[in-house]
C-alpha cells in the first residue's frame, strides 16, 4: 500500500476506478503511480522538467516532457476522463487559457491551488509588510515559480466567468479537510490553506 | 559466408513465398539470417525484436564473426541487463538487403545464377519489416512484447507500430525520425557518391571481377561516422592531438589522431560490409517517410493505437535530434496513444544510444518492467 501526500490523497479520492487520467505537471509521478496501482487508471503525465520525466519513465509511468502553457493544444477534445492540475496553475503564464484547455481535453477537471486568502498569508502581509512565506508558499518572492497566485474566491470567480461548473470542493487547513458540494462557503477563503476543485461541464 | 554464420549459431529462414515490395517489384523467395537469445516460453509471449541500424547486424549480444568484437548492444542485452534474456526471448534479424546472411545485393540471383549487384530491387524500411513479420509468423509468435531499435532500427520500430500494431505490446523507437530530412539524405548521398566514384565499383559488378570498392566504401563510412559523433565528443577524445609524432609532418599523412581514427574506422568497415548493400540500405532510409507511405498524417497513422510507446532522444544527437523525435511524441499524444518520452543528457552524439549512458538503461529497464 502506497501512502500519499495528503492533498494528493484527496485528489485520488475524487477519481473513479478504471479512468483515463492525465496529470499536468506530474513531478516525480507520485500521484500517477498511486492511481495506476490502486485505481487501475490508464495514466499519462506531462512534466516540464526532463529530469523528473526520466525518473517517472524509469518507474514505468507514461510521461512525456511538455509545457502546460504550450502543449495542451496537442490533445483531442475530451480525450481524458480526468485532467489533474495539482498546485501548478499559479505557476503558469496564462491560467485562464489553461483552464479553458483543461475543460476542453477532459470530461472532468481537478485543480488544486494554494489559497492566497488564507489568514496566515493575510496576516504575514499585513503585519510584516512582506511577501508571505508559509508551508505551501515556501519560497521568497524572487525565487518562487508562482507568478499567478490567487485566492479561493478569485478562482471560483474565474470559473463563474468561464461558465465552468464546480461540482465539488475539498479544502484543507492544518491537515483537516472539509468537503463542499459545489463551491465552498465564504469562510473557506480565510480558513483554508489550499483547495481542490472538481470541475465538470 | 552463410556457412560462417551458421558456425556462429546464426539461424536461417528460407522464406519460400514471394515478397511484394513497396516499389511494386517482387522477390521470389529469400533468406533471412537471425540470432536469438534467451528462451521462447510455451505461450510464446515473451519475445522482443531488436532492429539493427544501418551498419549493424544480427550479432546484437554475441561476438561478431568477422571482427571478433563483442555484440553491438551487449551492454543492453543479456542476463540481468535491461533487455533481460532470462525473461525475454530476444530476436535480432539481419535486414533484407543486408550482407550478413539475409538476401541482399551480394546474394546470388536464382534466376540468373549471378550475383544480384545493382539488379537487386530497391527496398524500403516497410519491405524490411514485411520480411521480419514473415519470420515472426514462422516462429508462431502472435504478439511481441516490444520492438526496439535505434536510428534505422527506430524507423523499423515505427513502421512495425504503423502497419502491425496488433502484433505488438509496445514499441521503443530510439534516436530516430519519422522521415529522412534533407540533411540526412545529403550525408547518405556523399557516401553513395564516394562508393560509385571508386573505379573498383565497376557499376556494381565488382564481385564478378573479384575486386572491392574499398576506398569508396571506406570514405562513405568515414563521412557517416562523423555524423554519429559530436563536436564535444571529438574535442574531448582527440582535440588537436597528433598521432605518433611530436610535430606536424608538413604532408598529407594522418598527422592528427582524428584522421588516423577515421581511417581506421573506414578500413575495418570494408572487411565486414558490402558496398552495394550500403547503397541499398542508405537508399531505404532516405525513402523513409511514414506519412507518404501510409498516406496519412502521423497522428492519423497511430490514432488510438493500443500499444505503449517509449521514445528516446539524446541531447547531443544532431543527426536525429530531439526535435525530430518530439514530432513523433506530439503526434502520438494527439492521437490519444500511451506514450513516454525521455531525452537523455549526453554529449556523445547520435552514437550515444550504443554507448554507456546509465540514465538511458534505467529508463528502458523501468519501461520494460512496466509491461
Amino acid at each position: 500500500m502506497i501512502t500519499l501526500r495528503k492533498d494528493l490523497d484527496l485528489i485520488a479520492n475524487l477519481v473513479e476506478d478504471n479512468s483515463k487520467v492525465i496529470d499536468i505537471g506530474c513531478g516525480n509521478g507520485e500521484l500517477l503511480n498511486f492511481l495506476s496501482k490502486n485505481k487501475n487508471s490508464k495514466i499519462q503525465g506531462l512534466e516540464i522538467n526532463q529530469k523528473k520525466v526520466n525518473k517517472c519513465v524509469s518507474k514505468g509511468l507514461s510521461v512525456i516532457q511538455g509545457d502546460a502553457d504550450k502543449d495542451l493544444g496537442l490533445y483531442p477534445e475530451k480525450s481524458f476522463d480526468y485532467v489533474i492540475l495539482s498546485q501548478t496553475i499559479q505557476a503558469t503564464l496564462e491560467p485562464e487559457k489553461i483552464l479553458i484547455e483543461l475543460t476542453r481535453i477532459g470530461k472532468r477537471v481537478i485543480v488544486s491551488i494554494p489559497n492566497f486568502g488564507f489568514w496566515k498569508v493575510r496576516l504575514d502581509l499585513l503585519v510584516k509588510g512582506k511577501m508571505p512565506i508559509t508551508s505551501k508558499l515556501n519560497s521568497t518572492w524572487f525565487e518562487t515559480e508562482n507568478i499567478h497566485l490567487c485566492t479561493i474566491s478569485d478562482f471560483t470567480d474565474l470559473c463563474d466567468q468561464l461558465n465552468l461548473k464546480i461540482k465539488q470542493t475539498v479544502t484543507i487547513a492544518s491537515n483537516k479537510q472539509k468537503k463542499f458540494s459545489g463551491k465552498p462557503n465564504k469562510s473557506a477563503n480565510i480558513f483554508a490553506e489550499e483547495a481542490i476543485f472538481l470541475i465538470q461541464n | 559466408m552463410n556457412e560462417e554464420h551458421k558456425k556462429n549459431d546464426c539461424l536461417f529462414y528460407n522464406d519460400p513465398e514471394s515478397l511484394l515490395l513497396e516499389s511494386g517489384q517482387i522477390i521470389n523467395g529469400h533468406d533471412i539470417a537471425y540470432k536469438t537469445y534467451g528462451t521462447l516460453n510455451s505461450k510464446k509471449d515473451n519475445a522482443i525484436l531488436i532492429c539493427h541500424a544501418l551498419s549493424g547486424d544480427q550479432y546484437v549480444a554475441s561476438s561478431h564473426p568477422i571482427t571478433k568484437k563483442e555484440g553491438w548492444w551487449e551492454r543492453m542485452v543479456g542476463k540481468d541487463k535491461p533487455i533481460d534474456t532470462s525473461r525475454f526471448f530476444v530476436i535480432c534479424i539481419n535486414v533484407l538487403g543486408g550482407c550478413m546472411g539475409s538476401t541482399g545485393p551480394a546474394s546470388i540471383n536464382p534466376e540468373t545464377n549471378k550475383v544480384f549487384a545493382v539488379n537487386f530491387p530497391i527496398i524500403t524500411i516497410a519491405d524490411m519489416v514485411k520480411a521480419q513479420v514473415r519470420l515472426i509468423d514462422n516462429l508462431e509468435i502472435e504478439k511481441l512484447v516490444s520492438v526496439i531499435g535505434g536510428s534505422m532500427g527506430g524507423m523499423q520500430a515505427l513502421e512495425w507500430a504503423a502497419s502491425y500494431p496488433e502484433r505488438l505490446k509496445s514499441a521503443i523507437p530510439i534516436a530516430t525520425s519519422s522521415r529522412h530530412t534533407a540533411q540526412n539524405i545529403a550525408f547518405h548521398e556523399l557516401g553513395r557518391q564516394a562508393i560509385m566514384a571508386d573505379v573498383n565499383w565497376n557499376s556494381g559488378n565488382y564481385k564478378d571481377k573479384n575486386t572491392n570498392p574499398s576506398k569508396g566504401l571506406s570514405i562513405a563510412r568515414m563521412t557517416a561516422h562523423v555524423t554519429y559523433l559530436s563536436e564535444a565528443s571529438l574535442t574531448k577524445k582527440f582535440g588537436r592531438k597528433l598521432q605518433d609524432k611530436t610535430d606536424l609532418g608538413f604532408g598529407f599523412d594522418a598527422d592528427f589522431q582524428i584522421e588516423s581514427y577515421l581511417r581506421h574506422q573506414g578500413h575495418t568497415f570494408v572487411d565486414r560490409f558490402d558496398a552495394n548493400s550500403y547503397l541499398y540500405i542508405t537508399r531505404a532510409m532516405d525513402y523513409f517517410d511514414l506519412e507518404k507511405t501510409h498516406k496519412k498524417s502521423l497522428t492519423e497513422i497511430y490514432a488510438n493505437t493500443n500499444l505503449k510507446f517509449l521514445i528516446v532522444s539524446f541531447t547531443g544527437d544532431w543527426l536525429y535530434p530531439t526535435s525530430e523525435n518530439l514530432m513523433i511524441v506530439r503526434a502520438l499524444s494527439a492521437g490519444g496513444v500511451d506514450v513516454s518520452f525521455v531525452e537523455i543528457d549526453s554529449d556523445k552524439g547520435h552514437d550515444a544510444f550504443l554507448l554507456d549512458e546509465p540514465e538511458f538503461d534505467v529508463c528502458l529497464d523501468g519501461f520494460l518492467k512496466s509491461l
